[in-house]
């Protein structure tokens, strides 16, 4: 049994290689992020001025929302050929699987997030970088929630005929309180005087969450996958 | 055959049609309401005069109704389906038997 | 024991239903909210079902994921079921209520709102399991878990979220004086719940039963 951490670094490398080729899913991801963003802009912004508090909830959403298409492609992928299946044949820990396409995720969303908050921050005079470590906590605790969750619902859904609309269907109601703890901690960061307790319990909140849901996905995703 | 599906096609085509223009007289009973303007803030109120007050024994006797009617009306589904899969169990039960026997 | 317990249970929910309305008659009127407030009655022990069908899911899918009990699956599609139930009664009397105490239908209430995304999981889940095709069942386990999991997070979270916000409700809490009548509900709740469960997990049993009938008439 190849160790658990290099059988993750395996399939990270695998697919960094087969992303680096064409780049379509950065490409694509990052653009419609923007797109996101920009749409959510004519819905919030009145008179030239954001509507009040409107900005922490623009980010948050145009992170859900490219996140749930980065995790639909990417298991799309996977699709083809049966590589998932081939995959779980191997005499590996299965979770290290797991683990492997979790952190290119990741990589992933966290090339999307500098776009997004860059152009967040631009648009709407958002003074984001005020407390520049803090929002970095919160944005890599929520993303990380995000993605745990989603990268099981993704892999559960891989054979499943409905898994475009199931995929959404599921994933939010789960990762709703990720969205209430992201979207008020970095709220909380924009006030004029930010309560920086409050942020400190919401960014601990958020590593509890992070904990408790990547050992249950580690834990459950075997018997989940395996008939 | 064919008669009962022009008829209904008919019939549906009334519907429609009956709902667009009875939407469309809606839509200009809404458009000569006054616009309401917008309210800057919640005022407190200590007490509300008596008129503006909502009843409220209909508010509990619905709410009682709406759980026993969602208990019953959950209930009966269940005996449905339960109907429903008994028959068929006798059904199969039957062909399996059927089928042993021959 | 099932012949003996089901017709006791159905007996028990009956009688704490049909007298619940005397006892709630009998309980004291509350200071500030007079007659609606009696809705609490059976809007509290209508959540505490929902989470005891919640807690009920989680557990069952749990055992049915490692151990592939098939009556473990019966017992968890059961108990989303009627956690979807108990959360639309929770979720019809609460906004009923609202409405006298707050003036307005809905308000972003912790629990409520609380209560709506819960009852968003259980319906994926139920969605999941009818529209997910073969295997489903697996899949659908592994949905009940993290939604068991994802309670105490909601709550927290949802509670935070609303002390930010300034709040006009009357919160209530639990007086002693009201005691009676609502532990009476609650039982009549809990009892109700259990016998559902019986009878939705029975209709599963049938359902694997025919699947095993139809196996066999397949092999000959």
């Amino acid at each position: 049994m190849t160790g658990f951490l290099k059988v993750a670094w395996l399939v990270l490398r695998k697919d960094l290689r087969v992303e680096s080729r064409s780049r379509e899913m950065l490409s694509t991801t990052i653009f419609f992020a923007v797109s996101c963003v920009l749409v959510f802009s004519f819905g919030f912004v009145r008179g030239g001025r954001v509507v009040d508090g409107a900005v922490a909830g623009i980010l948050w959403i145009a992170i859900s929302f490219s996140g749930t298409l980065a995790l639909a492609r990417a298991f799309e992928r996977e699709r083809y050929h049966n590589v998932l299946g081939g995959l779980m044949l191997a005499p590996v820990h299965r979770p290290a699987i797991y683990l492997g396409k979790l952190l290119g995720l990741l990589l992933l969303l966290g090339i999307v997030e500098v776009v997004v908050v860059a152009m967040v921050a631009f648009l709407f005079q958002a003074s984001l970088f005020q407390h520049f470590w803090r929002l970095l906590a919160i944005l890599a605790l929520g993303t990380i929630g995000f993605a745990s969750v989603g990268t099981l619902f993704s892999a559960m859904l891989v054979r499943v005929k409905n898994r475009a609309v199931l995929l959404p269907v599921l994933l939010y109601p789960v990762t709703i309180p990720v969205l209430i703890m992201g979207v008020s901690g970095t709220a909380a960061l924009l006030q004029p005087e930010p309560n920086l307790a409050m942020v400190q319990l919401w960014i601990s909140l958020l590593f509890f969450f992070d904990t408790v849901f990547l050992t249950l996905a580690l834990w459950t995703f075997e018997p989940v996958m395996t008939e | 055959m064919k008669r009962s599906g022009c008829r209904f096609d008919v019939g549906l085509r009334l519907m429609l049609l009956t709902l667009f223009v009875s939407l469309v007289l809606v839509q200009t009973t809404f458009a000569v309401q006054p616009l309401e303007t917008a309210q800057d803030e919640f005022v407190p109120m200590d007490e509300i005069p008596a008129e503006e007050q909502l009843p409220a024994a209909p508010l509990l006797v619905s709410a009682y109704a709406a759980v026993w009617a969602i208990a019953i009306g959950y209930l009966w589904t269940i005996g449905r389906r339960l109907g429903a899969l008994e028959r068929e169990i006798l059904d199969v039960s039957r062909r399996v038997a059927d089928r042993e026997g021959s | 024991m099932n012949r003996i317990t089901f017709p006791i249970l159905v007996a028990a929910a009956l009688l704490v239903f049909v007298t619940a309305p005397f006892v709630i008659v009998w309980a004291p009127y509350e200071s500030t909210m007079g007659l609606v407030q009696k809705i609490f009655y059976f809007h509290f022990p209508s959540w505490m079902a929902m989470f005891l069908s919640i807690f009920i899911l989680g557990i069952a899918s749990v055992i049915y994921l490692f151990r592939r009990t098939p009556r473990a699956d019966g017992v968890a599609v059961s108990a989303a079921e009627l956690a979807v139930v108990f959360g639309l009664m929770g979720l019809i009397t609460g906004p009923l209520w609202g409405v006298k105490a707050w003036g307005v239908w809905w308000q972003w209430d912790a629990r409520l709102t609380m209560a709506v995304i819960l009852e968003l999981i259980l319906v994926a889940y139920l969605l999941l399991r009818r529209y997910g095709g073969p295997g489903s069942d697996r899949l659908a386990a592994g949905l009940g878990i993290f939604g068991m999991a994802n309670v105490p997070f909601l709550y927290v979270s949802t509670e935070l979220w609303r002390t930010v916000h300034p709040r006009t409700s009357v919160v209530p809490t639990l007086p002693i004086d009201f005691g009676v009548p609502l532990w009476w509900s609650f039982a009549g709740f809990m009892v109700l719940c259990l016998a559902l469960l019986f009878v939705r997990s029975r209709l599963e049993e049938q359902r694997m039963r025919l699947e095993r009938l139809y196996l066999t008439l397949e092999e000959e």
